[in-house]
């Protein structure tokens, strides 16, 4: 095992660690702060007790999410110090606005929100969630931003030998970076609200509370709706733009072998990477690839075969993953669409109910699929069409990178079920008991 | 022009990490030695409660800003100290996950797990930080294509860890005296009585640190050159023995801001000395970083400049504001709040 496998192991490993807490962050702060703003203006205290209690596990989440980060910052100059190097002066910028801008306003606010419940007015408190919300989503643009470099660099020329900037303006505005967070934030969205959706089930179902997780489950149940059908409508354009920007993760994630006009899309099939073709599929569709892709249903897709075999990505992990995404998300539609016919009979139907609690894991899998594309996708190169990964490594030895490797596993698995542990005893407890439980 | 402003910033994004971070993890470090139950505990974490995070935002930000502005250093030294960077990662993970964890479940032991994190999460990255920047003050065994030729325990030699010492020293006091700055009573005067306990502590340490940077470093260098970058040191040595002469009046607030200014001027007592280096190579000069060879273009450093100088001041701001909010002393009152620690 060399560095550059090590490095890639342990960074997708931390930063997969890191985004199964981002998403609730992202979506749960907006939803609390609705909460919060209810309060405000109706005065009604349910909505305060509300705030209070998914505030809490918000908290729980947030802690983890923010240590986490903090070794992703790192990693670029541990691991991928060549990287760096080449890229940074395009690149750095990015990650270092979103350091300065976003994480401050965040880390103060939280901090106000937290201490502040009977030192600021109603107001004030309900306005600290709100920048804390804001500027969550906000950090997710500048870091998502750098993300659509690396899969479609922009704004750059090669000088000195290394990537420059010229035109920071393209960077931050370019198709692939507005995409990649709408697509990104939505699906934290559709998660926050089946997390809520998924807890108030629980407790309804147990006729605990029952007024209070209704009014919660509802809050979130239009939360997801309306972000479950942008999410299918919007996920579109991405492939759209990933046909124009990155053809071999296109035709790797719908394992598309040969060039075709009309090429097909199939809705299961088995690639079969050494002899370059499926071995199996079903449920062909007529030229909707090309459609999908181009907006015409005859149009040529570059199939797998015509590009160098060291240039394909791994097409099983995508092709599952792209699968995997879009099924969970034509689910998370129809969950929500009949959510909202249930909306006002919520106890009468405890069968929907027991799907939505045990629904709660399905987004997270969606947005970790959702990545898992995007970036294996884009191997081998780490800035596409610019730089190879195996180019962009540390030197430095691959055993201090294996030790390290065990070292983020022991440590974060240790934390993840510490986390978990804590965030379904809290989620367990009443809204009551889980405030005022503490020493 | 553009090029030394960054390496002034440079140095004060670290500075102030040092300064704001530095009460955080000393207090964390003396949790055994200051409290002597529960109720004492719990006071301390809530003295850092609604300050710790954004204090360690500041490294986050001196990170991206080395990231930003000179990206070959930031290459070069984060994977040259790979191994010190990632123990203090951990330990400060470690350190962040306490905060939220600790109060959550009611059982003496699951606390005390916790308490340790908190302990060994602040010693680790005090120390270490101290170790890593005596390092860079003294040269890291870099060749010129930036591969480092050596091991974790390269570091640990003997001026390293007098700066490690110096560091940690500087923040334990500077921690023990926020402990009397939150709390009153009892707490209050352990805080105070442990700051003069340690002060003579660190006072031989900083003196020890001055010599033997002589001695290891080329640090004067640039001193000798500019005799008037000698006022640095000197403000650090007045900060420092006003500290203790403001411990002595009982006046802790005003002992704090003495002990924030001598960690800042310790700080950049070493960056004047490496100025124009960032990151120098102890094989050979020539391989050394400088503002030079491992900054950005001026495109970049121009666009971040004008980043920097919006944000910083809102920033400063901001945070000035939350210690302001919450600069009353604790009392049993705060300890029975809903939210806290
Ligand atoms: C700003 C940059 C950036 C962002 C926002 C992300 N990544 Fe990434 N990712 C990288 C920058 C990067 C990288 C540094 O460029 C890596 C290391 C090796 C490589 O090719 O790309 C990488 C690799 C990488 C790999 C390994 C791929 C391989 O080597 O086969 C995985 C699985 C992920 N990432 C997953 C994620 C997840 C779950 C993210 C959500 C937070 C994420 N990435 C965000
Ligand atoms: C892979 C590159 C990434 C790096 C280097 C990175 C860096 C960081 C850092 C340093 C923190 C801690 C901030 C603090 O202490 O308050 C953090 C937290 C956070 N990051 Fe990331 N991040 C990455 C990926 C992402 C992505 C892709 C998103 C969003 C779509 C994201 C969103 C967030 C949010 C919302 C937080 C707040 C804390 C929390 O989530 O609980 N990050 N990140
Ligand atoms: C039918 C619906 C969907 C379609 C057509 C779709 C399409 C896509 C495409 C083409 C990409 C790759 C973009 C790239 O490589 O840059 C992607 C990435 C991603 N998807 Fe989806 N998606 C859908 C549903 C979902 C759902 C329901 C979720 C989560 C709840 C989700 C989460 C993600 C995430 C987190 C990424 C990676 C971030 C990014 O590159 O934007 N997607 N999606």
């Amino acid at each position: 095992m060399d560095a550059v496998f090590l490095s890639r192991l342990q960074f997708g490993a931390a930063a997969f660690f890191h985004f199964l807490f981002v998403p609730l962050t992202l979506g749960l702060s907006i939803l609390v702060a609705i909460m919060e703003t209810k309060y405000v203006k109706t005065g009604d205290e349910d909505y305060k007790r509300m705030a209070k209690f998914w505030g809490k596990l918000f908290l729980i989440n947030f802690a983890i999410g923010v240590v986490t980060g903090i070794t992703l910052e790192f990693q670029f100059g541990t691991n991928w110090a060549n990287y760096s190097k080449y890229v940074g002066d395009v690149f750095g910028s990015l990650l270092a606005i979103e350091a300065s801008l976003a994480f401050f306003l965040e880390s103060t606010f939280i901090a106000v929100w937290v201490f502040g419940w009977d030192k600021l007015s109603p107001k004030a408190h309900a306005a600290c969630i709100w920048i804390v919300a804001l500027a969550s989503n906000i950090s997710a643009y500048w870091i998502l931003s750098a993300n659509a470099w690396m899969q479609h660099p922009v704004g750059y020329t090669i000088r000195n030998g290394r990537a420059e900037l010229v035109d920071f303006f393209a960077l931050i505005t370019q198709k692939f970076a507005v995409l990649s967070f709408l697509h990104t934030v939505s699906g934290a969205y559709i998660l926050a609200g089946f997390f809520v959706m998924g807890v108030s089930a629980y407790h309804i179902l147990k006729k605990q509370n029952v007024e209070f997780f209704k009014k919660s489950f509802r809050i979130a149940l239009t939360f997801a709706l309306i972000f479950s059908v942008f999410e299918v409508v919007q996920g579109h354009l991405n492939g759209a733009e990933v046909a124009k920007a990155q053809p071999t993760k296109l035709a790797a994630m719908e394992a598309h072998w040969e060039t075709e006009k009309g090429a097909p899309i199939s809705l299961f099939a088995i690639p079969d990477e050494k002899n370059e073709r499926n071995r199996f599929e079903i449920g062909k569709i007529p030229g909707a690839l090309s459609m999908l892709a181009y907006h015409d249903s005859s149009a040529t897709v570059i199939g797998l075969k015509d590009f160098p075999k060291e240039e394909r990505p791994p097409v099983w992990i995508n092709f599952i993953a792209f699968k995997t995404m879009v099924g969970l998300g034509f689910l998370f539609m129809l969950l929500t669409i009949v959510g909202w016919f249930k909306r006002n009979k919520l106890e009468e139907s405890p069968r929907f109910l027991k799907i939505m609690l045990y629904a709660i894991p399905l987004p997270y899998i969606a947005i970790e699929a959702g990545w898992m594309l995007t970036e294996v996708g884009r191997q081998p190169w780490i800035v596409y069409g610019l730089m190879k990964t195996t180019d962009a490594v540390s030197p430095i030895a691959a055993s201090q990178v294996l030790i390290s490797l065990i070292a983020f596993v022991v440590v974060y698995t240790a934390l993840g079920i510490v986390d978990f542990y804590l965030l379904f005893k809290y989620a367990r407890k009443g809204p009551a008991e889980a405030v005022a439980a503490k020493s | 022009m553009l090029l030394n402003i960054w390496f002034f910033l440079w140095g004060l994004l670290w500075a102030v990490y040092f300064m704001l971070d530095g009460f955080d993890l000393g207090l964390g470090t003396l949790l055994p030695v200051l409290a002597k139950n529960d109720d004492d505990r719990r006071m301390i974490y809530n003295a850092m409660g609604p300050f710790w995070d954004g204090n360690e935002v500041w490294l986050i930000t001196a990170g991206g800003v080395t990231f930003a502005a000179f990206p070959t250093t930031y290459a070069v030294m984060f994977s040259s100290l790979y191994a010190a960077l990632l123990i203090i990662l951990f330990a400060l993970i470690l350190r962040g996950v306490t905060f939220e964890f600790r109060n959550k479940v009611d059982k003496p032991f699951w606390r005390s797990v916790w308490d340790w994190c908190l302990v060994v999460g602040s010693f680790v990255p005090a120390l270490l930080f101290g170790v890593a920047f005596a390092n860079i003050f003294k040269g890291i065994p870099i060749d010129q294509n930036g591969v480092y030729h050596g091991t974790l325990f390269t570091l640990l030699n003997p001026y390293g860890l007098i700066g490690g010492l110096l560091f940690l020293f500087l923040f334990l006091v500077h921690g023990s005296i926020w402990l009397a700055v939150k709390t009153e009573g009892e707490l209050h005067e352990r805080g105070i009585s442990v700051a003069k306990k340690l002060w003579p502590v660190l006072l031989v340490i900083a003196v020890v640190f001055l010599g033997a940077s002589k001695y290891y470093t080329h640090l004067y260098d640039n001193y000798f050159q500019k005799p008037i970058l000698f006022a640095i040191p000197a403000i650090a040595a007045v900060s420092l023995v006003a500290t203790r002469y403001f411990l002595g009046k009982g006046a802790e607030w005003k002992a704090w801001f003495a002990s924030s200014l001598t960690i800042v001027t310790a700080t950049f007592f070493g960056v004047a000395g490496l100025y124009p280096n960032l990151f120098p190579s102890s094989l050979d000069p020539k391989f050394s970083l400088t503002i030079y060879n491992s900054a950005s273009s001026p495109l970049t450093l121009k666009i971040m400049l004008g980043v920097a100088l919006t944000l910083i001041p809102i920033v400063i701001l901001n945070q000035a504001w939350v210690y302001n909010a919450f600069k009353h002393k604790l009392t049993e009152e705060d300890l029975a709040y809903d939210e806290a620690y």
